[in-house]
């Protein structure tokens, strides 16, 4: 009875958890031994896993700086994990100081950890709730401190769809969220997928089957299947492409072939 | 920087150039390479410098391969390339012109610095890191903990402060954990319930399937259940409750716990005991009620086959006498102590007492052989009635009167029963009361027709089921028709046609005689205008209405007679009024009144049935009556040859006393033409019979004035 909705039982840190395995790919050290097995068992199936996720956070910290230089200065970053750097607030604060972030994840560690990250920092606060109930998001504390839903949020929704299932219908979610945005708001989203991975779906799978050892299965979707997501939202140029492709800085002949797994796009509220 | 080509500070970007090119696929940084090359070139610079500096200093090196790991080169790979990129470039692009020797020298002092210095940065940060994580982790179970703790303590204030009673207990049946509010329904000990088995609360109320739907639960084939449970209490009084059991489970979904949820219902228990006992039973007596009788009556009647009842229905006789004269008190008084009595009489199982109202009680007998039983009760009651009771120092004889009613189950409603027996206490009553009678079906349904024509008679009335027909009355002398007799019929829609005497008693007792002649009055009146209409050469035409007794007392008579024939527009002298000799045997002025009144308006008053009563011959004097109605039993006689020549001197001699007195004589039930004859020759003035016609519609009686005119 008032249980908060996110928290378990019990933090069993002895089961791997996304969020910390993430870090590890990004060679944190946030992270424990259970979670660095997972993640070297992943990578047997596909070395290149780290470069998926650095190519991730690439997207992100490109997709944040275009959403500043759009005039969007409050963001909204769902299964925000524990990264060590290039996080969202780093990047938005240091291109438009006092850019305002809410960050959501359902892992409580991840979360306490933010908590630490974030302390003193008033534009940014992190938020305990799952993606999969989004009126607890939108009537957070955190959320209503910050985040002004009459004006543009971008809304981020990097590296976590693909860890929805279709049961617990993600689409639905991203509607209800994108329905409490104003217009102009803008849908930064990253979705693994088989299609432009570098190697054999045989040999992918081996790495989506260590997700689903872990209780957290990895959903992989076709590009028309991640296309959806942006209903009600115009594609921004070039569209939803493979993240090396998203507005480039450098030559995307020049990134590892691992960083074309999947694809990121962002689109804007009609 | 603007650098000159192949100048110092263009080949240091070189350096940087070729380093970050090493370095960056190993980096998990989202910068770009160019960025991470600008982040380089510091670092290039400051190993530059060191390189050639006057006074060499290896520290610098410590500092730059920190500043390696801060630039999120974590991959110790990246220490690797690094150091072979400053082994194999840092002199080549950085040297200057320094002695090739001293230089190699330094790099390799700067390599040994950055490794150390790196080493050392990366060694704190993956601390840091695994501090800050390890942290996180027990904040966030800290968190859990806090959460699971409040919630913990609140559901112990749930299960303390609930005003419920719960109970928590293994499969076993072993009570493991009771609340306060449990606690004090079982009376306050809480000693007494943990650690005792929920199987040893067994009580002689529980219902069959109780323990049935716990062996379900408990074996998991049943997730709760809901019953009505009694429990004995320490102190061996009774707890009533309302009970939810339902099945725990674990995370696993097998059964672990049964959980008790308890109502207290003992207080609204007795509560509705107690209204059920007063909804039940009579508060002047104690005795069951009315309701409380028919259940019982309607079980019994219900019962299976070779089950009889016998059911004695006693009224007391008189008892309103009593309670007019004593007053209500003593009549209370007097039924109380019939109650005491009636229920000495009643005391095996299967007999009942009840009062049903007023002094009205029934005794009700069960079983196989009521037949006997039944006579016997009905003697021992009225045994019981037969010693006076003493009320206020006066000993009152009490006398009822009983009927009986015996026969098998399953075969009449109770409301039948309880109305044969009303209807044979009714003939006990009449019969002279203090005695009791066994209902006899045929009675029975001479009294139900009896009382379903008393009831139908006032909708009767008003749906018009009432109809005249007309019995001409005949001058003797020349065989005229001078009027005629209105005889009310019922259309019965049941029982057809029926005459006067099977309803005008009812209607009598009821009093709905008033309106009912009242009504044939009316008719009659609009039917002589009607012939008198048609043949007002024919003469005077009378039309005969009979009055009851009970209208003849009616204040509204004269009133209502004088209305009907003015709104009719007949003369009062085309109406006679017949009145049975009994109604005014003993007649006072009073009554007498009304029908002068009449009388002297020019209404003719007959006296009908004459010769049935003791008549008394010198009262017909101060009677004010001009017409005598001899009874059918005279004429009877004369239809036999010869008639007794007693009878005719009779006849004679009221005929001639009635002329005597200026009375005209009407004979009744005129059958024969030789009777016409006698009767014309011992004077009779006007006849009446089926030599003539019988009563029919006023159309019949129509044709006959017309033939007699005509003959």
């Amino acid at each position: 009875m008032e249980r908060p909705a996110w928290a378990p039982r019990s933090i069993d840190i002895s089961v791997p958890s996304v969020s910390r395995i993430y870090d590890y790919y990004l060679g944190g050290s946030h992270n424990f031994e259970v979670d660095r097995e997972a993640a070297r068992k992943a990578m047997e199936f596909m070395p290149g896993l780290p470069k998926i996720m650095q190519a991730n956070r690439a997207f992100m910290r490109r997709a944040v700086r275009f959403a500043v230089d759009e005039g969007v200065t409050q963001f909204l970053d769902i299964g925000s994990g524990i990264p060590t750097f290039g996080n969202v607030h780093e990047v938005a604060q240091a291109a438009r100081p006092g850019a305002r972030v809410v960050y959501v994840d359902h892992d409580p560690v991840a979360v306490a950890h933010s908590e630490a990250v974030l302390a003193g920092n008033d534009a940014a606060d992190v938020l305990a709730a799952d993606l999969r109930k989004p009126r607890e998001i939108l009537s957070s504390p955190q959320v209503e401190r910050l985040i002004d839903l009459n004006r543009p949020v971008a809304l981020l929704l990097v590296a976590i769809l693909h860890f929805v299932e279709d049961e617990d219908d993600p689409y639905g979610a991203v509607a209800e969220l994108s329905e409490a945005l104003a217009p102009g708001s803008l849908l930064l989203l990253t979705h693994a997928s088989y299609e432009g991975a570098p190697l054999l779906q045989q040999q992918a799978e081996g790495a989506v089957d260590v997700y689903k050892d872990i209780r957290n299965p990895l959903i992989m979707r076709s590009r028309d299947e991640i296309t959806r997501f942006f209903e009600g939202y115009d594609m921004v140029e070039p569209g939803l492409v493979p993240m090396p492709h998203w507005r480039p800085e450098t030559a995307p002949e020049d990134e590892d072939p691992y960083a074309f797994s999947g694809f990121a796009g962002v689109g804007r509220k009609a | 920087m603007n650098a000159q080509p192949d100048g110092p500070e263009d080949r240091l970007r070189r350096f940087a150039a070729i380093w970050s090119r090493a370095v960056f696929p190993l980096t998990s940084t989202s910068s770009t390479r160019p960025e991470f090359e600008k982040q380089l070139l510091p670092l290039a610079e400051r190993l530059s410098k060191a390189l050639v500096a006057p006074a060499f200093d290896a520290e610098e090196g410590r500092a730059v391969g920190a500043a390696l790991v801060s630039a999120h080169c974590t991959d110790p790979e990246a220490l690797s390339r690094s150091l072979d990129c400053v082994d194999a470039y840092l002199s080549l692009y950085c040297g200057g012109d320094g002695d090739a020797e001293t230089l190699r020298m330094r790099s390799a002092r700067l390599q040994h610095a950055m490794a150390a210095g790196y080493a050392q940065a990366l060694r704190e940060r993956t601390l840091a890191e695994q501090e800050a994580i390890a942290q996180a982790a027990l904040r966030a179970q800290g968190v859990v903990a806090q959460a699971l703790h409040a919630s913990e303590a609140r559901f112990r204030a749930v299960f303390e402060g609930a005003a419920i009673g719960i109970a928590i207990a293994d499969l076993e049946g072993n009570i493991l954990q009771v609340n306060g509010a449990l606690v004090r329904m079982f009376g306050g000990a809480e000693q007494t319930l943990r650690g005792r088995n929920v199987k040893q609360w067994t009580h002689a109320e529980d219902a069959p399937q109780v323990w049935r739907l716990y062996e379900e639960l408990v074996r998991g084939e049943r997730e709760h259940y809901h019953v009505e449970k009694a429990f004995y209490r320490p102190d061996g009084t009774v707890l009533w409750t309302n009970l939810t059991v339902s099945l725990l489970r674990d995370a696993d979904g097998a059964p672990q716990y049964q959980l008790a949820l308890m109502e207290d219902t003992t207080e609204r228990r007795l509560l509705n005991l107690r209204l059920r006992y007063e909804a039940t039973h009579d508060a002047l007596t104690g005795l069951p009620n009315r309701t409380l009788f028919f259940e019982r009556l309607e079980k019994v009647l219900g019962a299976g086959e070779g089950q009889r009842f016998g059911l004695c229905y006693l009224d007391l006789d008189g008892f309103k006498t009593i309670n007019d004269s004593l007053g209500h008190a003593a009549g209370d008084r007097l039924l109380v102590e019939v109650a005491d009595r009636l229920q000495s009489c009643a005391t095996a199982p299967g007999e009942m007492v009840a009062r049903l109202g007023g002094d009205e009680f029934v005794a009700l007998t069960t079983g196989p052989d009521t037949q006997r039983e039944v006579d016997e009760l009905a003697a021992r009651i009225m045994n019981a009635l037969s010693a006076p009771v003493r009320i206020d120092g006066r000993e009152l004889t009490v006398r009822g009167s009983i009927g009986i009613v015996e026969g098998p189950a399953g075969e009449r409603s109770a409301a039948e029963v309880l109305r044969s027996a009303d209807i044979t206490m009714y003939r006990a009553k009449s019969a002279g009361g203090n005695r009791f009678e066994l209902a006899d079906p045929e009675a029975d349904a001479r009294a139900i027709t009896r009382h379903g024509l008393t009831t139908a008679l006032p909708a009767a009335l008003e749906r018009g089921e009432f109809f005249i027909e007309y019995q001409p009355l005949v001058h003797l002398g020349d065989g005229s028709v001078r009027g005629a007799e209105a005889l009310v019929r019922w259309l019965h829609p049941q029982h057809g046609v029926l005459g006067p005497d099977r309803f005008i008693p009812l209607a009598e007792h009821t009093g709905l005689i008033v309106p009912l002649g009242r009504w044939v009055l009316e008719q009659s009146v609009r039917q002589a205008r009607a012939w008198r209409e048609r043949n007002a050469d024919a003469g005077p035409f009378r039309i005969n209405v009979n009055l009851s007794p009970c209208q003849l007392t009616h204040p509204g008579l004269v009133q209502d007679t004088v209305e009907i024939l003015e709104r009719a527009g007949v003369q009062p002298d085309a109406l006679c009024l017949e009145v049975t000799e009994s109604a005014l045997i003993g007649a006072d002025d009073d009554l007498l009144k009304p029908l002068r009144r009449l009388a002297e308006m020019g209404v003719d008053i007959a006296l009908d049935d004459f010769g049935t009563g003791y008549s008394n011959l010198a009262n017909l004097r101060r009677l004010p009556v001009s017409i005598l109605k001899l009874d059918r039993s005279f004429t009877q006689s004369m239809q036999r040859f010869p008639a007794d020549p007693v009878d005719l001197k009779i006849v004679e001699g009221i005929v001639s006393l009635a002329h005597s007195l200026d009375l005209t004589v009407t004979v009744e039930g005129v059958e024969t033409g030789a009777q016409a004859e006698q009767l014309r020759i011992l004077g009779c003035d006007t006849a009446q019979g089926w030599y003539y016609a019988r009563p029919g519609p006023p159309e019949r009686l129509h044709e006959l004035a017309l033939v007699d005119a005509t003959g």
